[in-house]
């Protein structure tokens, strides 16, 4: 048992990467979904358990307050998105968009992506990480352009050009950063162990770490789609396979901001650096506004979903911008609220799409009359990712203005104004989807309901009560982040 | 520090620069294959002897690595396939030669004011590998966003990725430099792949990115 406890961290890590070897191998494709969810479902139980038993930190990998949540975050979310994805697939090789050889591929690359995400957010060296995030970026590049048709392709082609733009950034950022650690802390590995850099963060030179997280920034952030660097987002979004969109959205995005936080907390602890704060809440601000205008004029379901989480990300990372306590545990809060209501929307449009047949807005009419329990799915989702109240959304939206009100109204004003535009054109968009005269497709769907509606409820009960353990948890959490 | 190490570290890493430049006016793909191939061989030798004046033995690996991939694999398969694309008359370019030069030679001294005032503590042959390693970087990104010919983006990326490799080696002691290069290597051997497998021409009829471009999803 000890044994098991001690290792845990290990399993988040091997269970997805022999799933992903096994899954290679496996013909049917029924049994391979159901290996991956099962596979899924092992690795989120496995981080449960680092909550019981956290691990010691080694010089590779480590379990603190922080990673720990993005890890069960991470996990359950996969793990309800590989049971949507069972249902979707099966719909997707009968109509023939997919072949059973390109079923396998894609589940192994489910299991390769998990694995490296999870590796991305234990690792306790930078080169790791580094790493790890390059391999969660190119299993998603395949899955993007797994449809082989034409947007698909373009849309793989612009997400692995800029993707890789933004790692090359990254490392050159990491690189800095060992630079900058290599006189206080020797040379060799210790330099790049964050533990080890964090203690000693205080007498490196502040020059070379600015010049650092400029690059770090810019790099990482094309990762989590913060404005003048989204480009790749809307498209990988609407052309991949929904599950895939799922789990950019709810999962992929996090890791990357999970990356910034980390060079955040570093900066923060050297009193000579420049604060990242201020830089941060501006593109966060920025992605705000534009994805707001932006989504008035989309046309396509998945690509409006997506300029919504190019919103939600900049909310987010201008919530961790201003910083302090309640700015950071609003958007901690916001963070896992976002991430379970965004890939409950997204399992509601793949059955949408595909009931439909189609993924333009104008031709998705009445879903409540012809699919009463997708549409109103659809209505609670958007409802709740506008921030209505009673949704988790509307708590961690109101304490983000509310704390930034007391610091700085103006650039309150500014996000209560991207906030509103992006309100108006969802809550638009959902009412002609979801009511008016039925038009497309009616044939029934076997959706699964249970994924999105375990998400969209863990979403309302957070916003109507949030248990006291996990408030002091975030707590904790916000004051690290400083 | 040996006056004679410094000086030749110096050479390759300014050769590098200087072959970034001529990546830049490079109006025909297989001349900027050859460019590109030059290139990984002055980097190979770089790194070689960043191994040799760091005593650092690991370091030959990603020379073998860097001359046998990126000076030889790599360059035949595009080879290749701008044969079997049928792609080798001009490299369209989307801004001119002058300006293209101009801005590369403002990027340069751009590098060597930021690099050269953020290092004062590291040591002298460090500071300037960076500042040469940052202007590979930035001559790289530049040439990515003048181009728009597929085959020459990815170019423009290996020589981005040449100068991540030149700083990487250059930072004595730096762990992972050789898990990285594999790792780069990986990436490109995908998209190079990539541009193969998906038969891009194939499918938008043209290698040319602005081609691409005009399908946005949004209004089909």
């Amino acid at each position: 048992m000890n044994v098991l406890l001690v290792n845990n961290i290990y399993l988040i890590l091997f269970v997805p990467l022999l799933t992903a070897i096994i899954l290679l191998a496996l013909p049917d494709y029924r049994l391979s979904a159901r290996l991956n969810v099962a596979s899924c479902f092992l690795t989120f139980l496995a981080a449960l358990s680092l909550f019981f038993a956290k691990p010691e930190s080694g010089r590779y990998l480590m379990i603190d307050d922080l990673n720990i949540v993005f890890v069960v975050l991470n996990t359950f979310v996969a793990f309800t998105t590989s049971a949507f994805s069972a249902s979707y697939i099966a719909h997707e090789l009968a109509t023939g968009r997919l072949t059973s050889t390109q079923l396998r591929f894609y589940h192994a690359m489910y299991q390769l992506l998990l694995g490296a995400m999870n590796l991305a957010l234990v690792a306790n060296n930078i080169g790791f990480m580094w790493v790890a995030i390059e391999v969660a970026t190119l299993t998603t590049v395949v899955m993007v352009g797994m449809y082989r048709t034409h947007q698909a392709l373009e849309a793989a082609w612009k997400y692995f050009i800029l993707g890789s733009v933004g790692i090359a950034l990254a490392l050159f950022g990491t690189i800095l950063i060992y630079m900058a650690a290599r006189p206080v802390v020797g040379e060799g590995l210790n330099g790049m162990v964050w533990t080890v850099l964090i203690d000693h963060v205080a007498q490196f030179d502040p020059a070379l770490l600015n010049l650092a997280f400029v690059f770090l920034l810019l790099g990482y952030g094309t990762k989590v789609g913060l404005v003048p660097l989204h480009a790749w987002l809307p498209d990988a979004h609407a052309e991949g396979p929904t599950p895939i969109s799922a789990v950019l959205s709810g999962l992929l995005l996090n890791v990357a901001l999970y990356a910034v936080l980390r060079f955040k907390m570093l900066m923060a602890a050297n009193p000579g650096a420049l604060a990242p704060g201020p830089l941060m809440a501006m593109l966060g601000l920025l992605s705000i506004v534009f994805a707001g205008f932006m989504l008035y004029r989309r046309g396509d379901i998945k690509r409006m979903f997506a300029y919504s989480s190019i919103e939600h990300m900049g909310i987010i990372v201008f919530a961790f911008g201003m910083g302090g306590a309640l700015a950071n545990f609003a958007g901690l809060l916001h963070m896992a609220m976002h991430s379970l209501t965004k890939s409950a929307i997204f399992f509601a449009v793949g059955h949408i799409v595909q009931a439909k047949g189609t993924q333009k807005i104008a031709d998705i009419r009445g879903l409540t009359v012809t699919h009463p329990l997708l549409g109103w799915t659809l209505v609670v989702g958007v409802l709740s990712i506008v921030g209505m109240p009673p949704a988790g959304v509307f708590m961690s939206e109101f304490l983000i203005i509310s704390s930034t009100v007391g610091r700085s109204p103006l650039l309150a004003v500014v996000m209560v104004i991207g906030l509103l535009v992006a309100f108006g054109s969802l809550v638009l968009r959902m009412h002609g989807m979801a009511f008016g005269t039925p038009s497309g497709g009616a044939a029934p769907v076997h959706a699964s309901y249970l994924p999105m509606g375990a998400h969209l409820a863990l979403v309302l009960a957070a916003g109507v009560y949030l248990p006291p353990p996990l408030v002091v948890w975030f707590q904790h959490i916000a004051a690290l982040l400083g | 520090m040996d006056r004679l190490d410094f000086d030749v570290a110096h050479l390759f890493a300014g050769g590098l620069v200087l072959i970034s430049f001529m990546l830049l006016y490079q109006d025909r793909l297989y001349a900027l294959l050859n460019m590109f191939a030059l290139q990984a061989v002055v980097l190979a030798l770089s790194v070689s002897w960043q191994a040799h004046i760091q005593h650092a033995p690991h370091l030959y690996i990603t020379a073998v690595i860097t001359i046998a991939f990126k000076a030889i694999v790599i360059p035949v398969a595009l080879h290749h396939i701008v044969a079997r694309l049928g792609i080798h008359r001009d490299v369209e370019n989307v801004v001119s030669v002058v300006p293209t030069m101009l801005a590369g030679i403002a990027l340069v001294a751009l590098s060597m004011v930021v690099m050269l005032r953020v290092t004062h503590g590291a040591d002298a042959l460090a500071r300037e590998d960076l500042a040469f390693a940052l202007s590979v970087v930035l001559l790289g990104l530049l040439m990515m966003v003048t181009r728009s010919n597929a085959v020459s983006q990815v170019v423009g990326f290996m020589s981005l990725e040449n100068g991540l490799i030149l700083a990487a080696t250059g930072a004595k002691g730096m762990p992972l430099v050789v898990e990285i290069s594999v790792a780069f290597s990986v990436l490109i051997a995908l998209i190079v792949i990539g541009i193969f497998l998906f038969r891009i021409r194939e499918r938008f009829d043209s290698v040319d990115i602005q081609a691409m471009d005009d399908i946005r999803g949004e209004g089909r």
